[in-house]
């Protein structure tokens, strides 16, 4: 099997795994989840340097830090099938005793989480620090970092804006999920929030635009151009435009899904859009 | 009774500063951190030897908890530095969520605490951090008395793995606690026996106690004096023995009666051994204008004070 049809499957699993996990707790964020199956598949699978074995500290490691942390189901699928831990525990999602917390969290030790996240706007800075931390350490991997658009209406992001550009921090790569959606309605209806690449542009950094967010090819191709503006002084920002819901019809374009799971006949409509390719949990 | 005598009036944040100026000599992962306030905190030194390990992150307290909790992924302990009310109510879901929730090492190093900060006023004048730090799961929360002490806690704190709520001050105070103490967390110092009544102070009130127990001897009461530099975890043995022998306790602390030192010892009390109490702290109030020793009067936390809860609690026994 060549390497794009493998992760092409893989994306398809996953989309199952999210759906099934937000199905059996009934609660759960599919919409975003859904929407960044690409990326995540893209980042762990093809673009991210990545030791064996997790250590909090990831020396001589590329690191990924989620800040919108409610997309839980799609990091979580992406993780275990990436060897962090056993898939079949993604059967515990958002249950008693689980270590798939609601929202990610270092708290019940689950290999792949760095840092808990939930509570918006936090993500940045913690790159930051990582970042940073990086340096000090003489360790030139990078720190990849997901936020979504309408957390950037969260102000902690722009004083992390202003200081990564300020200190030339040029070993991060932050994505902005670009799907103009957010609980209440379209990011333009709740908060517009202007032209974005022209606001990470004015407070110092380099961006650039994937505009098929939920193509891998283009994905792959988007990120490593963004990989290769690391180290020269500037932050790198991807606009990544992708759809919510991708990959479930009744699910796209829409922020209905953004936290709300489906029921038994509507999972069954969504699964049957998304055909097992590497085996279900 | 034991003699105390006071070396040199100096402030608590200069025993912030020596201690960091310390630990950069000696501990190659100590990381700093400050919001606009180098010379406030007493980081100049640090900043001038090490300014490779020196972060100024400018008027941005939410990012700078953000990039701390970030800092440790990677073997670096940071300290972060800005006034008691910043480091706390401004940035409490930054420190619950990236620090205390992920169990970072972080130690939130706080000056300007309470109302001795003085003249700024209450904006400035945080008499709730003892409280809303203390409430979070695994956070460790300190008060330290001068200057002696705070350069001790200082340095003992980089060696403990986890994160940490360091509180001091602006105003210069009595030096009275031994030069290079050896430091240990939730391990409270007895500075005066007695077997009339137990006081327990943290912080600028443990001078004030002391000074509270000599007008007491003269009175023919004989106070035991405890220094609780930790709030938590709280070292409810040594309250407990205290109180067990005394019958009965005064707390003592710069802060609200709700949420601090005072409510912990309740707690402690309460549950193990029910004794009278009283609170030396501020009543469900904001602070004001004024110079420290005018305000520690006007708001009720000083030796005076202190001898009057006294007399009032063992009324009680």
């Amino acid at each position: 099997m060549n390497e794009t049809k493998r992760l092409e499957n893989l994306v398809i699993q996953v989309r199952r795994d999210i759906l099934r996990q937000v199905h059996k707790v009934n609660s759960g964020h599919p919409g975003g989840s859904l929407g960044c199956a690409e990326f995540f598949v893209a980042l762990f699978q093809n673009i991210m340097e990545r030791n064996e074995t997790f250590t909090m500290d990831g020396k001589d490691e590329d690191l990924f830090f989620l800040s919108n942390g409610h997309i839980s189901p799609v990091f979580y699928s992406v993780l275990a099938r990436s060897g962090y831990f056993p898939v079949e525990e993604l059967r515990t999602f958002r249950h008693l005793n689980s270590r798939l917390q609601g929202h990610p969290t270092t708290h019940e030790g689950l290999p792949g989480i760095r840092i808990a996240s939930g509570s918006l706007g936090q993500g940045i800075s913690v790159s930051i620090g990582a970042a940073q931390s990086k340096k000090l350490n003489k360790d030139s991997h990078l720190i990849y970092t997901l936020c979504g658009d309408g957390e950037l209406q969260e102000g902690q992001n722009w004083e992390a804006i202003m200081y990564a550009a300020g200190n030339k921090i040029d070993n991060l790569i932050v994505t902005i999920d670009l799907n103009g959606q957010q609980i209440d309605g379209s990011t333009n209806n709740v908060l517009p929030m202007g032209n974005l690449e022209e606001k990470f542009k004015a407070f110092g950094w380099d961006v650039l635009n994937i505009q098929e967010g939920n193509d891998l090819a283009a994905i792959i191709s988007g990120m490593k151009k963004a990989k290769a503006k690391t180290g020269k002084g500037k932050p790198i920002c991807v606009l990544l435009h992708t759809i919510m819901g991708n990959g479930v019809d009744f699910m796209m374009h829409t922020h209905d899904w953004h936290g709300k799971a489906p029921n038994d006949a509507q999972l069954e409509t969504a699964l049957s859009q998304c055909a097992v390719t590497l085996g279900d949990y | 009774m034991k003699k105390y005598t006071d070396s040199g009036k100096q402030d608590t944040r200069s025993g912030f500063g020596a201690g960091l100026t310390e630990l950069g000599k000696t501990n190659p992962d100590v990381v700093a951190l400050c919001a606009d306030l180098t010379g406030s905190l007493k980081m100049d030194d640090f900043k001038a030897n090490h300014p490779e390990r020196f972060f100024q992150v400018g008027i941005a307290e939410a990012n700078m908890m953000g990039i701390a909790a970030g800092m440790t992924i990677g073997g670096k302990i940071p300290f972060t530095g800005t006034f008691a009310n910043f480091s706390t109510g401004r940035v409490y879901d930054q420190i619950r969520q990236s620090i205390a929730y992920s169990g970072k090492n972080v130690k939130i190093c706080a000056s300007h605490a309470g109302l001795t900060l003085g003249e700024d006023g209450a904006t400035h004048q945080i008499l709730e951090d003892i409280g809303l730090m203390k409430m979070l799961p695994g956070m460790t929360v300190i008060n330290t008395c001068d200057y002696n002490q705070t350069k001790a806690a200082t340095i003992a704190i980089a060696d403990y793995k986890g994160p940490v709520y360091l509180r001091f001050g602006r105003p210069k105070v009595a030096n009275f606690t031994p030069e290079n103490q050896k430091f240990q967390i939730g391990k409270a110092v007895l500075l005066q026996e007695g077997n009339d009544v137990t006081i327990v102070a943290t912080g600028h009130l443990v001078w004030e106690a002391l000074q509270a127990a000599e007008t007491l001897f003269e009175k023919g009461i004989h106070a035991e004096v405890i220094n609780i530099h930790t709030i938590k975890p709280l070292d409810d043995k040594a309250i407990l023995d205290s109180v067990k022998k005394t019958g009965c306790i005064v707390t003592a602390e710069e802060h609200n009666f709700l949420g601090g030192l005072g409510e912990s010892v309740a707690r402690v009390l309460s549950t193990n051994h029910p004794a009278p109490q009283e609170f030396v702290a501020t009543q469900d109030t904001f602070g004001e204008s004024g110079t420290p020793e005018e305000l520690m009067d006007k708001y009720g936390l000083n030796a005076a004070a202190i001898v009057g809860a006294v007399m009032k609690v063992m009324a009680r026994k």
